[in-house]
């Protein structure tokens, strides 16, 4: 006869467990964080777009692509769940790391960096940058009433003069720089910090994946920065 | 040297507690702090009052007895030293030194800087240990531990459960202190037959007690005084996730 041990399976409950640990939280923050962050890198890369001289047809051409081919609309659903499961979690747990600690200090222990011990606050600047941009080219896009334009016979919606005049506000393009410096410090900490998590802690490679981080952290930064610089100053003038 | 001491003075866990200050003089620059504290001590006996109390056991850096944050630093703020090693020449004669407990919610305040560290011990007993019957030591050679192995688990074991990391994390996170006890024992051939079900009722054990979850930020590594690095933070986050996902542990 088999023994219980042998035989028994779990009902999904485990599942529970697993994720509720504390470890197991910081699994669903740093998948999502890694997702978020090859998200980023397509985002800045593609909207480079902007910065041809043509008027702005590669960029609408660019934005009509991003939403009528159903893979990408596929993903572009999965990246609005990951932002929210990451946003959500990272605050809630951000809130209960606080409760470990119900007596604050006089005077505060650091030895740490800034960023790292402020990702929460990185956070929810991005988060309400998020929901600005959003509102602003997003929301517009698919149910504004938005000008357009014809290239080659076809119509296609006119982004491009939708961001040149959100651009045209010096107000608009700080609030664009702001916000960036704060998501440059979230991924300065985040990126290595994600695989730290994963447990990927490793004499050859550590050093490459921080050195990449910083890269990362500051290239994919300074390219969403050029953007509303570029078509502030360049094109208004 | 002369130094102005403000000290957390708590009766007891129910009381809300408060800083009271206090001026010492008469202060030999090769005093360890608690050597000045008990000098203090002695001030507040002769004026008829309570004495602070605080725990410190061996006083040579070895025990993980003594346990104040001072100026915001655990243990003070000399690199790799416990506060019976640290010295009173590392301050300035006039200097005032804020001295307070551990701060967590799952170390609570037993009176002034003594706090109750008995959830590291709920931690060990969850899986801290091998379960063997131990008799005379084993033939050295007879269980073959390649050296660099053998130097990474006794730098983890170099931990003395002092608590120092809690104190430092921004999340009163015991993860270092959790990930030194699993690395050693993940590292060694004794350690194998139970490595997966340890390390998952240590974690659960730890967050049972009430200390928070690990954000990465070194702040532990930078106050340890035994110099335990987080790669064995990282090393617990492998095990766990291992022994959680892919083995038919229960978690
Ligand atoms: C596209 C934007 C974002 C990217 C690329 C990103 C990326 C990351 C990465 C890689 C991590 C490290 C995960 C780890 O330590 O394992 C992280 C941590 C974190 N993120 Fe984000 N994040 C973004 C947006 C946000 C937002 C909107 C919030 C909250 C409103 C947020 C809150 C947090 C918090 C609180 C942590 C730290 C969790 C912890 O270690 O305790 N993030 N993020």
């Amino acid at each position: 006869m088999s023994s219980e041990i042998a035989t028994k399976t779990y009902s999904l409950s485990w599942l529970g467990h697993f994720f509720s640990s504390s470890v197991g939280r910081k699994l669903i923050m740093s998948l999502t964080g890694l997702f978020l962050c090859l998200f980023l890198a397509v985002h800045m890369s593609g909207n480079l777009q902007l910065l041809k001289s043509d008027g702005g047809r590669a960029f609408n051409e660019y934005a009509y692509f991003m939403t009528h081919f159903a893979p990408i609309k596929v993903v572009s659903y999965i990246t609005y769940f990951l932002i929210l499961l990451h946003a959500f979690d990272g605050v809630a747990l951000a809130l209960k790391n606080r409760q470990a600690r119900p007596v604050k200090y006089a005077a505060t222990p650091a030895g740490s960096t800034w960023a790292s011990r402020n990702m929460a606050l990185l956070g929810i600047i991005i988060f309400f940058f998020l929901v600005v941009h959003l509102k602003s080219f997003w929301f517009e896009y698919k149910f504004g009433a938005m000008p357009s334009v014809t290239y080659d016979g076809k119509e296609f919606k006119d982004l491009y003069s939708i961001v040149k005049e959100a651009f045209s506000q010096w107000w608009y393009v700080l609030l664009y720089l702001v916000s960036l410096v704060a998501l440059a410090y979230h991924l300065i900490h985040g990126f290595q910090s994600a695989f730290q998590t994963l447990g990927l802690s490793h004499k050859k490679y550590t050093p490459i994946i921080q050195a990449f981080g910083w890269i990362f952290s500051i290239g994919v930064n300074l390219g969403f920065a050029i953007q509303p610089l570029y078509l502030f100053f360049i094109q208004q003038s | 040297m002369k130094i102005t001491l403000k000290v957390w003075r708590q009766k007891n866990a129910q009381d809300n507690g408060r800083f009271e200050t206090y001026n010492v003089a008469d202060i030999e620059s090769d005093m360890s702090f608690l050597e000045m504290m008990d000098v203090l001590n002695q001030q507040l006996i002769k004026d008829k009052k309570d004495p602070v109390a605080f725990d410190h056991d061996c006083r040579e850096g070895i025990c993980g007895m003594c346990s104040m944050v001072i100026n915001g630093h655990p243990h003070g703020h000399v690199k790799a030293t416990t506060t019976c090693q640290l010295h009173m020449r590392s301050f300035k004669d006039g200097d005032t030194i804020v001295v307070e407990p551990w701060r967590a919610k799952a170390f609570p305040v037993i009176k002034d800087l003594a706090v109750d560290r008995s959830a590291f011990d709920k931690v060990i007993q969850a899986g801290g240990y091998i379960s063997v019957n131990t008799g005379s030591a084993p033939e050295a050679n007879s269980v073959p531990v390649p050296q660099d192995m053998a130097e990474k688990a006794m730098d983890a074991a170099e931990c003395i459960g002092c608590g120092a990391c809690v104190a430092a994390c921004k999340n009163s996170s015991a993860m270092l202190f959790l990930s030194a006890k699993v690395s050693h024992m993940a590292l060694l051939p004794q350690g194998q037959p139970e490595r997966k079900k340890r390390v998952i009722s240590m974690m659960k054990a730890h967050d049972e007690a009430g200390f928070g979850s690990c954000t990465n930020t070194g702040a532990c590594e930078a106050y340890c005084p035994k110099g335990i690095s987080i790669t064995n933070i990282a090393r617990l986050n492998r095990e766990f996730l291992s022994a959680a996902l892919s083995s038919e542990q229960p978690v």
